[in-house]
């Protein structure tokens, strides 16, 4: 009850200006991130960031805080890793405390088959400089000695992969660290402001139409995640994006029963335990495209079976809260960073369910692209066109669901 | 309660019983440009979808609904091919 009594915070709604050099559109972990390295590296500080809702009220708001490198393509890796270490150093760079907190992620297997898919991610990670390596069932319960290694009696446990770099970053506090980072540099953030046209002219994006008036731009990038097929289309593009719902619950809080994470992938489930002591799970997306954030008991009823199978003793705690978010999905479940054809106009976007973790790396890139025309060699295989190039980046079973 | 989606043959069941088809698109294919469309460009748009589905755990076969994607909708549920 008390969250239809509680008001929402707005940032103070101050003027915009007829123009700026470069316009963001949504108030996500990407924009901010975009927006504080825009200013912060480039010394461009002309910059609005307009978000039709309040920072934060996108997936960025609504995820579950997963950030890892233990991904499968020697294109991902780089990139989810310089990510990752850029999450470890980022509390002290934004002066902002984003209780990271380093816990490792165990990836259960079930069959010979997902065994030597997760021995080669090893081998593969290993040979990049991350770590990842096997476990045995014994040494998952080193790790974790709550886990259920017979799966509930359905889905025995064989072995594991385990990456002990996997950690979590407060959602909230990223969306507003960067934005109060951006902020003190000057960047503007326009709360409650809706972008409802693209101005280009001659092939070449020149503003923004907003709800409060039009802006001109120098550039602008769309890094709206589950809207952007919607904001491209002002542009007269259409993506390769079909928007997905994601969800996720909690429990009330428990003493401390599992550290890190916790997936299986033959069960599409993931659990980890919050910093308040909740215990979370997550699941698959919906198999059909939506801008509904509804949540549904269906969800729930599914995705706690799944979870008992692993962790029994969950069944003694009540569930608290369940939500939804919307994930922007790509055919080969890698973000799509770069300029697109519209010049001028660039795009942060196929953010998918693996969008909070790459926010300092992808942030950090386009801010270089953006200023510099430049494309960093960590962002080159993400590039928008190519699927028409045919040089696709698919990772689904390391992008998984979180 | 999940999705409900009215199947033609079969009433209204829960979306779990079906495969979703996605977005209808344009089948016809002169030339690449159009595959490329084709196959990889969604509208992804809010609003009416013409979308279909396969009735997995029923009468096992595909038909076609509007579906309004803001809302999840079910706007016209007359089986096409
Ligand atoms: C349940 C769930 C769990 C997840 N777990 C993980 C995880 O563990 N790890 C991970 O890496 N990723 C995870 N993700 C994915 C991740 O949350 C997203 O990819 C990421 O937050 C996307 O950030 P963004 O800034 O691109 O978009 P968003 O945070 O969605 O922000 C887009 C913003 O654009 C605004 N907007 C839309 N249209 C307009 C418009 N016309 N004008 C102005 N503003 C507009 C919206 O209001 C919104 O605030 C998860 C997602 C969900 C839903
Ligand atoms: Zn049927």
């Amino acid at each position: 009850m008390t969250g239809l009594l509680r008001g929402r915070n707005f940032l103070p709604l101050r003027d915009m200006k007829p123009s700026y050099d470069v316009v963001i559109i949504g108030g996500g972990v990407q924009g901010l991130s975009t927006a504080y390295y825009l200013a912060a590296h480039h010394g461009i500080k002309n910059i609005a960031v307009l978000e039709r809702a309040y920072i934060g009220a996108g997936a960025s708001g609504r995820n579950t805080q997963v950030v890892r490198s233990n991904y499968n393509t020697p294109e991902t890796i780089p990139f989810y890793k310089e990510s990752l270490q850029m999450y470890s150093t980022l509390a002290q760079e934004l002066d902002f405390n984003l209780m990271f907190s380093n816990q490792g992620e165990i990836d259960l297997v079930h069959t010979d088959d997902s065994w030597r898919v997760e021995n080669d991610k090893c081998l593969l990670n290993q040979r990049m400089g991350v770590n990842t390596r096997m476990l045995t069932p014994s040494e998952i319960l080193e790790v974790c000695p709550h886990i259920d290694l017979s799966g509930g009696g359905k889905l025995p446990v064989i072995g594991a992969s385990y990456h002990p770099p996997c950690s979590f970053v407060r959602h909230d506090s990223v969306v507003w660290g960067y934005a109060s980072a951006a902020a003190r540099l000057g960047v503007h953030i326009h709360e409650q402001t809706r972008v409802t046209g693209i101005e280009t002219d001659g092939g070449t994006c020149r503003g923004v139409v907003t709800d409060r008036g039009p802006i001109a731009a120098g550039a602008v990038l769309s890094a709206v995640a589950g809207w952007s097929s919607e904001v491209a289309a002002m542009a007269g593009l259409k993506l390769p994006i079909v928007t997905h719902p994601l969800q996720a619950f909690v429990t009330e809080p428990v003493k401390p029963v599992i550290s890190g994470l916790v997936c299986s992938f033959d069960a599409m489930l993931y659990i980890s335990q919050t910093q308040r002591g909740e215990l979370l799970a997550g699941a698959e997306i919906l198999p059909y495209n939506t801008y509904s954030s509804r949540s549904g008991f269906d969800f729930i009823a599914e995705c706690a079976a799944r979870a008992l199978m692993f962790l029994p003793l969950m069944g003694k705690a009540r569930l608290m809260r369940q939500w939804t978010g919307l994930c922007d999905m790509t055919p080969d479940s890698s973000p799509i960073l770069g300029e697109s054809e519209v010049e001028r106009f660039f795009l942060s976007a196929g953010m998918g369910t693996w969008g909070f973790k790459t926010a300092p790396v992808a942030g950090r890139s386009m801010a270089e692209h953006i200023a510099t025309g430049k494309v960093p060699t960590v962002m080159k295989p993400f590039l928008p066109g190519r699927f028409r190039s045919d040089r696709m980046v698919p990772d689904a079973a390391s992008a998984g669901t979180h | 309660m999940g999705l409900r989606i009215p199947c033609p043959h079969c009433g209204l069941r829960e979306y779990s019983e079906f495969g979703f088809g996605g977005e209808v698109r344009e089948l016809e294919s002169p030339d690449l440009e159009r595959d490329f469309e084709r196959v990889y460009l969604n509208d992804n748009a809010p609003g009416p979808q013409l979308e279909r589905w396969f009735h997995a755990y029923g009468c096992r076969r595909w038909f076609t609904i509007t579906r309004d994607t803001v809302t999840n909708q079910i706007v016209d549920s007359t089986e096409s091919a």
